[in-house]
């Protein structure tokens, strides 16, 4: 006769559902009502959504601040562009591999660097970054220094003419950034998710309730590898060439990636996406300014650091109950079995 | 004879190493700060360097005068101004705000001094060198950075293990809040800390500038080379320190005497070596 149930969906994420879908449907439908320089704006804001989904999982969620993530975008690039140019292969079939490869390479990488902690563990996944980045400059089949460039035979396997090729890299693209973000958001409502948020909140104190503290970070440190290769080989089929200092670039794919999620909130689904949000407004609005949008980030990032460690979103949840994406559970209690008002 | 010269420079090349990880080691050691930024700051070191030099015409080891005082002052109001607010929130915040500063002192070197390669020039020790029997010979220079690298970690034992203020940076290091409870003003301490950590710093960006060419992007392969030479002596400890920078140099040029593209990855691979058989370095001190 008891009627209490266990809510996920909350108000407003009912309701932000209403608002996003049509605008998920406006964004799949770009190609058709949208110019060729929208469209890879808003491509590249699907990548970075993707990249900044990954490092929150592993900082925000796994307590793995990791400033390594460049290594496996840069693998997953050289891998596209290795399985395509010298072996010859299919490139969709290259593209599904690169994530793969990606998450291989990541497990020797994960028993050296879960010898270290905290900011230790930081600077050691950075320097095994810049040992990829330097092996890459030294073997010649990989095109040492200079790197490698897709040939044109190679993009025409996606599509002969230009236009339709431009459309098709970026609905693969935002393919790739939502199945990041789902992945990520039903992680976060599984089990696994409910030991990650514990991990998040007190590892020790997680690590005594039953969470096997480190399986779990071993197994999102490789998973978060494998989605990152995935996402650097579509980054660098788009920019139809690679070299070791733009695939393994700690500014692009790690240092930017953090800030948004800082800035927009760790910890959270909806941080990373108005992280992204403010870095590319930064960025487009101050064009002409050269690289003062960094400086600016910086700042912003200290600021939020220092007064809203939890980012926007952060600074939002303090005042408002509000959860777009619903990953915790709450108890609805039956009417007559309502506690009274105190 | 090749490996011997290759063995004698890469001593002598953990030097410098050391001299970069003196700043680091410190602020760690003192405050469990690692601080990201320590890279961008060497390397603003040898900016303010050059602009002393330029506008004095000193030459560069003579603007130390100015460099120290400046760098010490620099130091000290950003740990009190802004480090010190992010010590009790745990590892993200001090991280990622000298994340921010290192950001900000990048972009900002090139927002006035453009891209380009600068280095300073001392004259004709740069090049001289002493010749030794059997065919070995030592540069002067390197000779005389390893020294200072010497003599700055000797100076650092004596203000830790004989000074008053080396009693409470030792204390607040133990221990902080029974340090504070002591009558230690720790929020001055570790100003004092940083500021004396930016010296070792200013010393180590003009001896590296004169030697090498530096842009505004310098910083961050310094600050992994700092790191992995505090990594290998051993958290906490000075001379633990030098001797994982002779590591690192040894190996750098070992792996250049193979190959001379390969000896920064050598450098990385020694450490990761290292770093899977001996987890706590070398010679480990100081508990994280």
């Amino acid at each position: 006769m008891n009627s209490d149930r266990v809510e996920r969906a909350t108000k407003a994420s009912r309701a932000f559902a209403f608002v996003a879908l049509p605008i998920l449907a406006a964004l799949v439908a770009l190609p058709w009502w949208g110019e060729p320089g929208e469209m890879r704006l808003v491509g590249e804001m699907a990548y970075y959504v993707a990249l900044a989904q990954l490092w929150n999982l592993l900082a925000g969620y796994a307590g793995l601040v990791s400033v390594g993530q460049q290594a496996y975008v840069g693998l997953g690039g050289y891998a596209l562009f290795y399985l395509t140019g010298p072996l010859n292969m299919n490139v969709y079939l290259a593209l599904l591999l690169a994530g793969p490869f990606a998450g291989l390479v990541s497990i020797p990488v994960a028993f050296a660097v879960f010898r270290l902690r905290g900011a230790y563990f930081a600077i050691g996944t950075w320097v095994v970054s810049e040992v990829f980045a330097l092996s890459a400059s030294l073997i010649v089949v990989l095109g040492a220094g200079s790197g490698l460039s897709l040939t044109p035979a190679i993009f025409r396997q996606i599509s002969p003419d230009r236009d339709s090729r431009d459309a098709l890299l970026y609905l693969m693209t935002l393919a790739a950034s939502l199945l990041v973000c789902a992945v990520v958001y039903l992680l976060l409502r599984s089990r696994h998710g409910l030991a990650l948020t514990a991990i998040r909140d007190s590892e020790p104190a997680s690590a005594s309730l039953g969470v096997n503290t480190f399986r779990t970070k071993f197994i999102i440190y490789i998973a978060t590898a494998a989605c990152t290769g995935l996402v650097g080989g579509l980054i660098f089929l788009q920019k139809l060439r690679i070299s070791p200092d733009a695939g393994f670039s700690v500014n692009d794919w790690t240092v930017v990636v953090i800030f948004m999620v800082v800035i927009g909130g760790i910890g959270t689904i909806e941080g990373p996406f108005i992280g992204m949000l403010v870095y590319i407004t930064l960025r487009e609005v101050l064009a002409d300014y050269g690289t003062i949008y960094l400086i600016l980030m910086g700042i912003i990032a200290i600021i939020a650091m220092l007064k809203a460690p939890m980012g926007i979103w952060g600074w939002v949840l303090q005042r408002y109950d509000l959860q777009l994406f619903p990953v915790g559970r709450r108890l609805a209690l039956a009417p007559s079995e309502k506690p009274p008002e105190p | 004879m090749d490996w011997l010269n290759a063995l004698i420079q890469g001593i002598l090349l953990g030097g410098i190493y050391a001299l970069f990880a003196i700043g680091l080691s410190m602020s760690f050691g003192i405050m469990r700060l690692v601080n990201i930024a320590h890279g961008d700051l060497i390397v603003l070191a040898a900016y303010v360097a050059l602009v002393v030099s330029q506008g004095t015409g000193l030459d560069p080891i003579s603007s130390l005068v100015v460099v120290v005082p400046v760098m010490f002052a620099l130091g000290y109001a950003v740990q009190r101004g802004l480090l010190n607010l992010t010590l009790s929130g745990g590892l993200l915040p001090p991280l990622l705000v000298t994340f921010g500063i290192s950001i900000i002192i990048q972009n900002g070197l090139q927002e006035v001094f453009g891209a380009y390669t600068h280095r300073l020039q001392e004259g004709a020790i740069e090049t001289a060198s002493l010749r030794l029997p059997g065919g070995i010979s030592i540069g002067v220079y390197p000779l005389l950075v390893f020294g200072v690298a010497v003599a700055a970690i000797a100076s650092l034992q004596v203000l830790f293990y004989r000074t008053r203020l080396g009693r409470a940076f030792r204390a607040a290091s133990d221990d902080a809040d029974t340090a504070e409870l002591m009558g230690i003003d720790n929020r001055n301490l570790y100003a004092l800390a940083l500021g004396i950590a930016m010296i070792f710093t200013a010393i180590a960006g003009v001896l590296f500038a004169i030697r090498t060419n530096f842009d505004p992007s310098a910083g961050p392969i310094r600050l992994i080379l700092a790191f992995e030479a505090v990594i290998i002596g051993g958290l906490g400890s000075m001379w633990g320190t030098l001797i994982g920078g002779m590591v690192l140099g040894i190996a750098q040029a070992l792996g250049s005497a193979l190959n001379p593209n390969w000896q920064i990855l050598a450098g990385h691979l020694a450490f990761l070596v290292i770093l899977i058989v001996r987890p706590s370095g070398l010679f480990p001190r100081t508990k994280d």
